[in-house]
């Protein structure tokens, strides 16, 4: 009854666990005092011993690690941070000198705040509040000028746009960088453009032009979304599956159906085939063993309550991993801006 | 900063912060013996602030855990990073 209880115990602590109408023991509850036994105060060193980061891949703009030993909380500030919180460049200002396209003026400064801007933003600070015209450190300035006209060569009776005109199609390698001040100085190897070429912003006939400047400002995801870093950031908990009780030939043919594949192997042991859970981590949890009544007690579906498999997906501007040092330097600059003010303001 | 009675139980007003830091510095917080309750709230979702409450046991005052769950937050934050880094140099390395 004692190993029982420690079990039931220990099961409250680790796994979130999936029941067939519910989900149990969602909430964190290793706190001191909770549970007699367990010393849950925080210790700085059983921490460190318990942690440990993996990556599993790097491709390009993504990036797949995995966390272990954290709390939810953090986790999810580090998530919430990489949305909102990480800065970037990105176009906030248009104006207009030309604009007699069929795409208004303000859906076109929409489409141009959009478009993801290659200017590491470390380089550059926020521009101070009521300042219009901006200065060299806190601004970049684009330029768009592009017209559209007839080709002359084209057969008569051709229909092709690619033929029939040039510059048609505006892309976003149309947008050229014009340096202010002395930014030909400071930058003198910089080459900043939009990360990726082949944007489409608008599409002109002959007679049409677009003559834009934009002023592309430091900002935040919080606000605007345009400042986002970051394709998305996600997590998931690693998933554990248990076989409650040996599955046996038909039922073990069944049970692998029920999940993703590569998650449940049938081992061939003295002439019968019996199920064993080969790798819980591939699996998506459909929950579908619920569905059949001979299946739905032999399994425990859960998850693992302090690993978490982080998918960063960048937009281009900073790669992945950057990105996510960045993120964890801000929460550390949040713990700092109230240190220093519970140090300066007296308490009463 | 809002007092509650005495220095036992303090409700910090906390601006320009949202669940991001709350979520995570409360449980830091709870994770400390002396704290007999810890809690955030959000007071209006269109103003950007939180209160967040601790309640010491005994005569502890409540600055106390609010400045090592901050301390302790920041240590979690560097070994994190620091974990991190070096991760990544290794996945390189042997790629």
């Amino acid at each position: 009854a004692a190993m029982a209880a420690k079990r039931r115990a220990e099961e409250m602590r680790d796994l979130v666990v999936l029941g067939e109408f519910g989900v149990r023991n969602v909430h964190t509850t290793d706190f001191p005092g909770n549970y007699s036994g367990y010393d849950d105060a925080w210790d700085q060193r059983r921490f460190e011993e318990a942690f440990r980061v993996d990556v599993i891949r790097e491709e390009g703009d993504a990036l797949e690690f995995d966390m272990v030993g954290i709390d939810a909380a953090i986790a999810n500030a580090f998530r919430r941070i990489l949305l909102a919180e990480v800065p970037t460049m990105a176009v906030e200002k248009v104006f207009v000198y030309n604009n007699t396209s069929i795409v208004q003026d303000e859906i076109l400064a929409h489409r141009l705040g959009l478009i993801p801007i290659r200017a590491d933003p470390r380089l550059f600070e926020y521009r101070n509040q009521g300042d219009e015209e901006g200065t060299e450190i806190d601004t970049l300035q684009f330029q768009l000028k592009i017209k559209c006209s007839r080709n002359p060569q084209a057969a008569k009776e051709s229909s092709d746009p690619n033929e029939l005109y040039f510059n048609h199609k505006v892309y976003s390698k149309h947008m050229t960088w014009v340096p202010l001040g002395n930014q030909t100085d400071l930058f003198p190897d910089a080459d900043f453009r939009p990360v990726h070429d082949d944007i489409l912003i608008a599409l002109l006939r002959p007679g049409q032009e677009i003559d834009v400047l934009m002023h592309c400002v430091k900002g935040i995801g919080k606000d605007h979304a345009k400042f986002s870093p970051v394709a998305t950031a996600s997590y998931r908990l690693l998933p554990d599956i248990t076989l409650l009780q040996p599955v046996e030939d038909e039922a073990a043919e069944k049970l692998q159906k029920c999940f993703s594949p590569g998650v449940i192997e049938i081992q061939n042991i003295k002439g019968k085939k019996v199920a064993r859970v080969a790798n819980a981590r591939l699996d998506t949890f459909s929950r579908e063993v619920f569905r059949h009544e001979s299946l739905k007690n032999l399994v425990r579906l859960a998850r693992v309550r302090n690993h978490y498999i982080f998918s960063v997906e960048s937009t281009g501007i900073l790669p992945p991993d950057v990105l996510v040092s960045e993120a964890i330097k801000i929460l550390m600059g949040k713990c700092q801006r109230f240190l220093n003010e519970l140090d300066s303001v007296p308490m009463e | 900063q809002a007092d509650g009675t005495d220095g036992n139980c303090v409700t910090f007003v906390l601006h320009d912060e949202d669940h991001t830091l709350g979520n995570a510095l409360r449980y830091m917080v709870m994770k400390n013996p002396d704290v007999e309750f810890c809690g955030y709230c959000i007071t209006h979702p269109s103003e950007s602030k939180i209160n967040f409450r601790i309640q010491t046991r005994g005569a502890l005052p409540a600055v106390e855990p609010f400045r090592k769950g901050l301390n302790d937050l920041m240590g979690v934050c560097q070994h994190v990073l620091n974990t991190f880094e070096r991760s990544m140099k290794e996945y390189r390395a042997q790629r």
